[in-house]
């Protein structure tokens, strides 16, 4: 059952790693974006910025790190994909500038109108960064109108349709979920009392879509299980699912939020896995099979997967020794000074 | 408008209002690094307070350049797929692995730089200090690594036919130190440090002139002179090395620099205008200098314009303009750097007052020299986008129409604008407030600790 073990095989593996390693850490501070006009108060407000101030644009470097590693093993992929797409990655990247420097402006000026817009460019991209990115997802798993010369053209509206909006409100169900989690982790007081509430209605939120979005998938796009049907040892993966979303609520309960987020990044993890187990050997499908971008023909040389796989080894290592360190560094509960946001 | 000149003139505003930030990250990278050096060597708490004071400023540049970089990282797919199809294998090693090396590296130790004053010891905020500048310079060697593959490409060969068409490594080593690597990656290093050590010197100056926050202006301004006296004459080497390299690698490049049409012994221009119509250049020229600059010999002959094909030229008056223009600055900004060391030497630095007025205004200059000297060297590299493999009006997105591009073109002008201008905003709130005071015996690293200031 290896016979599929080769380099091609390790980038999409560890492309998959990258963008899981970025949906779980800008995962959680999208949510926290995504809850942030929930609290009224400025100081609360900045406790809630400041929960994810030292690690936000670590985060996002993941994504950043994705895409470039999508440029060096798989071009055409990139290629068709960004192009493709064109019209929604421009708007996914204006979000995106905006939500960055509304973190890094919004505090650096005492009027009440300079920071209640920040704020509201603040929540509502990360609300968006969240939806486009579920709805780009959703889009994939439909399968994309892609053209024998690899070519794809797709306009705003036609990406647009029922299923990507449903994957997209689940992306930020998901990560309402997960980043309410986190700031019960990172508050203390009646904040936290407040964030404790969040965490009951986000989980009951998540599990709703969840569930749907699983049903619909599994009557519509039946395609995406059928590695799992061919390899039933990988039916584990959406059982560990199931049990890492059952144990959320049991470890909220008991007061144990560190568990609690840990199980979520397992949920997210796994339900990375699912859709990259459900696309394999794609990386884009098209609508018609013949046209699909594979993990091998979208793919550089094997002599520059080489090069990249040492590149990553050397890496790597040094990435997550990084993220380790920060996240140790920072960790506890947020305490606002003067060079806070 | 059609899809390849909206395509160029997004991309040119991208990436233009990016690199507006990052060599300021990597210039002041450095002197944060001397200044949390002089620190950690005197202990003197006022060094304590300037490194704060900068590392804000340092925070709010990053924070730009990290917004503005991401549209840098997607453009290639987005505006210019069929180059990203053709280059991917080699170009896009090249992005990754300033992702995996640099990114991950700087924002790490960023959080550190920026927030971690009182969660690690002072020993530890130095090493992170360190590592965000080291960070800053690895992603520049990348960067310069992928664009001057552009320029010079090397290590690769071609396979495939037509549209299938594709560069694919054969040497990685090559590809990383192609013949222009190294001149264009220190050329543009001493330009950040230069650009650095300007910001330093204006805001210094301003302090200096109204009289405010004196130790730091006086201290801030020595610490920048040392750093721009050596990085304005690394870069009238590098300038050069650079010069001889593109005269040997990029002759349709060199001749645009000083609009040479004949191939012979050629003239260098001080300044001037070309005739682009008739082949001519009018302006105030130094006879055979640049055939001894490159060759080291007034006779060497020097290859013209007029040895291509009118396609396979750049444009000229752009060129040599933005050529020029950015030479003449690194020579004003040596006169700039050299009479202040002059004034320190004279013990006057602290009291000639319109000194300190050019230092104010002279900040601009690293920055017009920056932006018009890639002009130089993107412009001079057209029609080519590797040079002398792939056209550029090849390499457009097959996809994307013209009514996209121009919505994105808005959208981004649009934004950039108004960033721009909140960045200039609080750059200004910020020098005009200073850097915050921390007296000698404070106990910096305590007394942060459970601040819940409203502000």
């Amino acid at each position: 059952m290896f016979e599929f073990l080769d380099l091609n095989f390790v980038w999409f593996v560890l492309i998959a790693i990258l963008f899981t390693g970025y949906a779980i850490l800008d995962g959680f501070d999208l949510g926290v974006g995504a809850l942030y006009l929930l609290v009224k108060d400025d100081n609360d407000r900045r406790i809630l910025l400041n929960s994810i101030g030292p690690i936000w644009d670590g985060n996002e470097v993941w994504l950043v790190t994705g895409g470039g590693a999508l440029f060096a093993a798989f071009p055409h992929a990139y290629a068709t994909v960004f192009s493709g797409f064109y019209v929604a990655f421009m708007i996914l990247l204006f979000v995106l500038i905006f939500r960055a420097v509304a973190i890094e402006f919004r505090s650096k000026h005492e009027s009440k109108t300079w920071r209640r817009n920040w704020d509201i460019s603040f929540s509502v991209s990360s609300i968006l960064i969240a939806l486009l990115m579920g709805v780009a997802m959703g889009n994939v798993i439909v399968g994309l109108p892609v053209q024998p010369d690899f070519e794809l053209r797709t306009t705003l509206l036609s990406l647009l349709t029922p299923y990507p909006i449903l994957t997209g409100i689940t992306t930020v169900a998901l990560f309402m979920m997960h980043g309410a989690i986190y700031l019960v982790m990172k508050t203390e007081g009646e904040l936290q009392a407040k964030v404790r509430g969040w965490v009951n209605n986000t989980i009951i939120l998540f599990v709703i879509c969840y569930v749907s979005t699983t049903m619909v998938t599994l009557t519509f796009f039946p395609q995406m299980i059928a590695n799992i049907k061919e390899y039933p040892i990988l039916f584990i993966v959406p059982l560990l699912n199931m049990l890492a979303i059952a144990n959320i609520p049991r470890e909220i309960h008991h007061g144990r939020e560190f568990r609690a987020f840990m199980s979520s990044c397992a949920s997210i993890l796994a339900l990375i896995t699912l859709f990259a187990i459900g696309l394999f050997p794609n990386i884009v499908p098209a609508a018609d099979p013949a046209n699909s971008l594979t993990i091998y023909n979208a793919a550089s040389s094997q002599k520059t997967l080489s090069i990249m796989l040492i590149i990553a080894l050397i890496g790597m290592p040094f990435v997550v020794a990084y993220t380790f360190t920060i996240y140790w560094i920072f960790r506890g509960k947020v305490r606002l000074n003067k060079m806070s946001y | 408008m059609d899809v390849e000149l909206l395509s160029r003139i997004q991309f040119a505003l991208t990436v233009g209002f990016h690199y507006i930030y990052p060599p300021m990250s990597i210039g002041l990278g450095l002197l944060l690094v001397i200044m949390e050096g002089m620190y950690m060597k005197t202990k003197d708490i006022r060094y304590h307070n300037m490194t704060k004071f900068w590392v804000k400023v340092f925070a709010l540049i990053f924070a730009l350049g990290v917004a503005s970089g991401i549209v840098m990282e997607f453009q290639f797919g987005t505006n210019w797929a069929a180059y990203s199809r053709f280059v991917g294998d080699v170009f896009g090693s090249a992005l990754a692995a300033e992702g995996i090396f640099a990114f991950f590296l700087e924002s790490g130790f960023l959080a550190v730089l920026v927030f971690g004053w009182d969660k690690v010891k002072p020993r530890t905020h130095f090493i992170a200090t360190i590592m965000v500048a080291f960070g800053a310079h690895l992603s520049a060697v990348w960067i310069l690594v992928a664009n001057s593959w552009m320029q010079t490409p090397a290590g690769f060969h071609i396979v495939g036919e037509g549209a299938m068409a594709r560069a694919e490594v054969t040497n990685f080593w090559q590809v990383v130190f192609n013949p222009s690597t190294l001149e264009r990656l220190s050329h543009t290093i001493s330009a950040a440090w230069i650009t650095g050590a300007f910001l330093v010197l204006s805001v210094s100056a301003y302090y200096l002139i109204k009289n405010r926050h004196n130790f730091f202006a006086k201290q801030s301004i020595k610490i920048a002179l040392v750093v721009a006296a050596f990085a304005t004459m690394l870069q009238l080497f590098t300038g050069h090395s650079s010069g001889v390299q593109v005269a040997k690698t990029q002759p349709a490049k060199m001749a645009a620099f000083e609009g040479h049409y004949e191939t012979g012994p050629a003239d260098l221009y001080l300044f001037g205008w070309v005739d682009e119509a008739n082949n001519k250049v009018y302006g105030l020229k130094v006879p055979v200098m640049l055939s001894w600059l490159i060759y080291g010999d007034s006779k060497t002959p020097v290859t013209g314009l007029n040895e291509f094909a009118k396609e396979d030229r750049p444009p000229v008056q752009i060129v040599f303009q933005a050529y020029h223009i950015m030479i003449s600055i690194g020579m004003l900004l040596i006169l700039i750097t050299y009479l202040g060391v002059f004034f320190w030497w004279r013990g006057k630095l602290e009291n000639v007052r319109w000194y300190h007025h050019v230092l104010v205004w002279s900040v601009l200059l690293p920055h017009l020299a920056n932006q018009i000297g890639w002009i130089a060297a993107e412009v001079g590299r057209q029609p080519w986008i590797v040079y002398g493999i792939m056209r550029t009006k090849d390499a457009l997105s097959k996809t994307v129409n013209s009514s996209e591009v121009l919505f994105s073109l808005i959208l981004f002008t649009a934004i950039y604008l108004l960033l721009f201008l909140l960045f200039l905003f609080l750059l200004d709130r910020k020098i005009k407030h200073g850097p915050d005071v921390y007296e000698e015996g404070d106990d910096v690293y305590s007394q942060q600790k459970y601040i819940f200031d409203k502000n």
